[in-house]
């Protein structure tokens, strides 16, 4: 292979992929589906301020010692009042961060924007021939 | 101390290596005895390992290339000033992250984190490298093998990469949770593509010349896997996001993308048998038995890649050990494997001291345990997240029965990360023992 045809390869492909690049950033968010509030926008720094995301994952990403957050606010049985509960006392493995009271309303500001956005995990779907699925709705 | 920051890079990066995995034990001890060590709890321990993991690539793999480049092409360096200036930021913002960390200060993103101010620092340390990689690589004969490249496409993308991965700190991309998300998965999957190409260009530069061959680097073969492993890192990022609601073009792509990475094992098997009988007869020299373990490893991560990339499986596996698995097993198997190999070769080369024959034994030993734990840990992993998946998915439990569950699976998972520390202590011991009497006595 010449030096030309890899010059020419390489930049062709790091075309290709600033291009690409711009579609992605263009191309989300679909129906501003997971827009934030400015309160939720604070709040996600909260979250990253006590770096919550170490145990906890939104959408199946972070730490795996605590569970996924992503539908917390809307999930049966849960919601604020249960999240607001778990904030102020800890459990034998989440620390009680002892967050003052207008941050943890900041956090589940954040934490229901986020529950809005979409499922995870995702447990209703349909497996199709070329290895992809359908997502139930 | 003698003028040697290619020896300090690789010395540094071999004690953040003992460093991160001190703390990945600690952190792995957290999650099945809660409580353990209360004073560094886990929101501290897991990016303090994470972050000293990912220093060790850096460190040892930098540290290789300033001395590689210059040395094995008979050309000076362009500046050694601004390589003792890139150690030394490297050094000062290193250590204040640790600070942060340990006052409680994160960035609070996943990985790589840190208070964004000091992305800075590292950021002029990139172009600092940059810049003198260029101007160093340009003096040779213009005809780059493919571990120069590789190298000079690592450093352009990670100032790319990590550059994205701040845009989160613009207003168009930080209110939208989803945006963002997937912009952080974009960069960081890049990112971790732009240190792969480090490694491996490191990988192919050392069988070069252990082979004293210098075809390999320069084969028609070795070009077309270069730019298969570009496409990957330009467009397959997206099978970790697989589950986040953007346009499903990204996650189509992203699936044929990852999926022309049969193509590499497809030649890796292939290759198997010939290298096999070659791997034979070099087996007794130490950086090259460490390459021999990383081909193997290749293998068995690569195979559990492409699976996790079939959207199908990725449903059950996504957010389960088995990432935990992906990680570690690449980056101990692969990273860690061929950048040892690295440290043996490089700090024999600079301080031309020689190993007692039974501290060689240990290095051996070390290196078969390490092989047998690393085993035995990444199982126990894709054994919890198989069970996690079908949990969550089949039987719809909740997070404390399945937790329960595969509480003995992660005592395993400890025990042999246990194991792993030790043996990777057995085997850098001597090697950093040698770096620091040279650094110190001359
Ligand atoms: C050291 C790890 C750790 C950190 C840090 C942590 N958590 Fe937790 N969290 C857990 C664990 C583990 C659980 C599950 C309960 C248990 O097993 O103790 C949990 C449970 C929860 C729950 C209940 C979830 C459910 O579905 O039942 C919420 C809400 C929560 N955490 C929010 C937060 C927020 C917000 C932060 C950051 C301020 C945070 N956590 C930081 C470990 C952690
Ligand atoms: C060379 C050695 C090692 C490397 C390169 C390494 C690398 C990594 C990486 C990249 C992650 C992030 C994984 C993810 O979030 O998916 C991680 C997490 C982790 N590692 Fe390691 N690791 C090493 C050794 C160890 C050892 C010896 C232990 C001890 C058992 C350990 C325990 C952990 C734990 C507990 C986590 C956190 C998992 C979670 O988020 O729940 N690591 N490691």
């Amino acid at each position: 292979m010449s030096r030309k045809t890899k010059q020419i390869i390489f930049f062709a492909l790091l075309s290709q992929f600033l291009i690409y690049s711009l579609f992605v950033y263009k191309s989300i968010p679909i129906n501003n589906v997971g827009t934030l509030s400015v309160n939720s926008q604070k709040g996600k720094l909260i979250f990253q301020k006590y770096n919550c995301i170490a145990c906890h994952q939104l959408y199946g990403l972070g730490g795996y010692m605590g569970p996924d957050l992503t539908n917390v606010m809307n999930t049966k049985g849960k919601g604020k009042d249960y999240v607001r509960a778990f904030i102020t006392s800890g459990t034998a493995k989440m620390p009680n961060f002892h967050i003052p009271q207008e941050e943890i309303e900041l956090l589940v500001s954040y934490l229901e924007d986020v529950s809005k956005s979409g499922v995870s995990p995702t447990v209703d779907f349909d497996i199709n021939k070329d290895g992809t699925v359908t997502i139930n709705k | 101390m003698k003028n040697k920051f290619e020896l300090l890079f690789t010395t540094l990066g071999l004690l953040s290596l003992i460093g991160g995995m001190f703390f990945g034990v600690i952190a792995s001890l957290q999650f099945v005895y809660p409580g353990f060590l209360e004073s560094i709890p886990f929101y501290k321990t897991r990016p303090l390992h994470v972050s000293l993991i990912v220093a060790w690539i850096f460190l040892s793999s930098i540290g290789g290339i300033y001395y590689y480049l210059p040395n094995y092409n008979n050309i000076k360096l362009h500046s050694r000033f601004l390589g003792i200036l890139h150690f030394s930021i490297f050094l000062f913002t290193g250590i204040l992250i640790l600070i942060c960390y340990f006052l409680g200060e994160f960035g609070g993103r996943e990985y790589w984190e840190f208070p964004p101010i000091l992305a800075i620092p590292i950021f002029v340390s990139w172009i600092i490298f940059g810049w003198n990689y260029f101007k160093t690589a340009f003096k040779t004969a213009s005809n780059w093998p493919v571990y120069m490249w590789m190298w000079a496409t690592g450093i352009f993308f990670f100032l790319f990469t990590f550059s994205e991965a701040y845009l989160w700190l613009l207003p168009q991309f930080k209110g939208n949770v989803i945006k963002e998300l997937t912009l952080q998965w974009k960069a960081y999957g890049a990112l971790v593509g732009s240190w792969n190409m480090l490694v491996y260009g490191t990988a192919i530069f050392l069988m070069e010349k252990i082979k004293k061959n210098s075809h390999i680097g320069r084969s028609k073969i070795a070009f077309l896997m270069y730019f298969l492993g570009l496409i990957n890192l330009m467009f397959g990022w997206a099978h970790h996001i697989y589950n986040v609601p953007t346009a499903m073009w990204i996650r189509y792509l992203a699936y044929l993308v990852s999926m022309s990475e049969l193509i590499i094992l497809a030649k890796i098997i292939y290759n198997w048998k010939k290298s096999l009988t070659e791997s034979v007869k070099d087996f007794n020299i130490l950086p090259y038995k460490f390459l021999v373990a990383s081909d193997i490893w290749i293998l068995l991560n690569l195979i559990l890649a492409l699976l996790l990339s079939v959207p199908a499986i990725n449903m059950y596996t996504h957010g389960t050990h088995i990432t935990v698995a992906h990680a570690m097993g690449s980056t101990i198997g692969i990273n860690t494997m061929i950048l040892l190999a690295s440290c043996l070769f490089l700090i024999d080369k600079i301080t031309k001291i020689e190993y007692t024959s039974s501290e060689i034994k240990t290095i051996k030993y070390g290196y078969t345990f390490l092989n047998i734990f690393l085993l035995i840990f990444w199982v126990s992993l894709i054994i919890a997240g198989t069970i996690k998946g079908q949990d969550v998915i089949n039987n719809q439990l909740s997070f404390q029965e399945i937790m329960t569950k595969i509480n003995p699976i992660l005592i395993v998972f400890s025990i042999s990360g246990i194991g792993v520390f030790l043996s990777i202590l057995a085997i850098t011991i001597y090697p950093i023992k040698k770096s620091l009497i040279f650094l110190f006595n001359k």
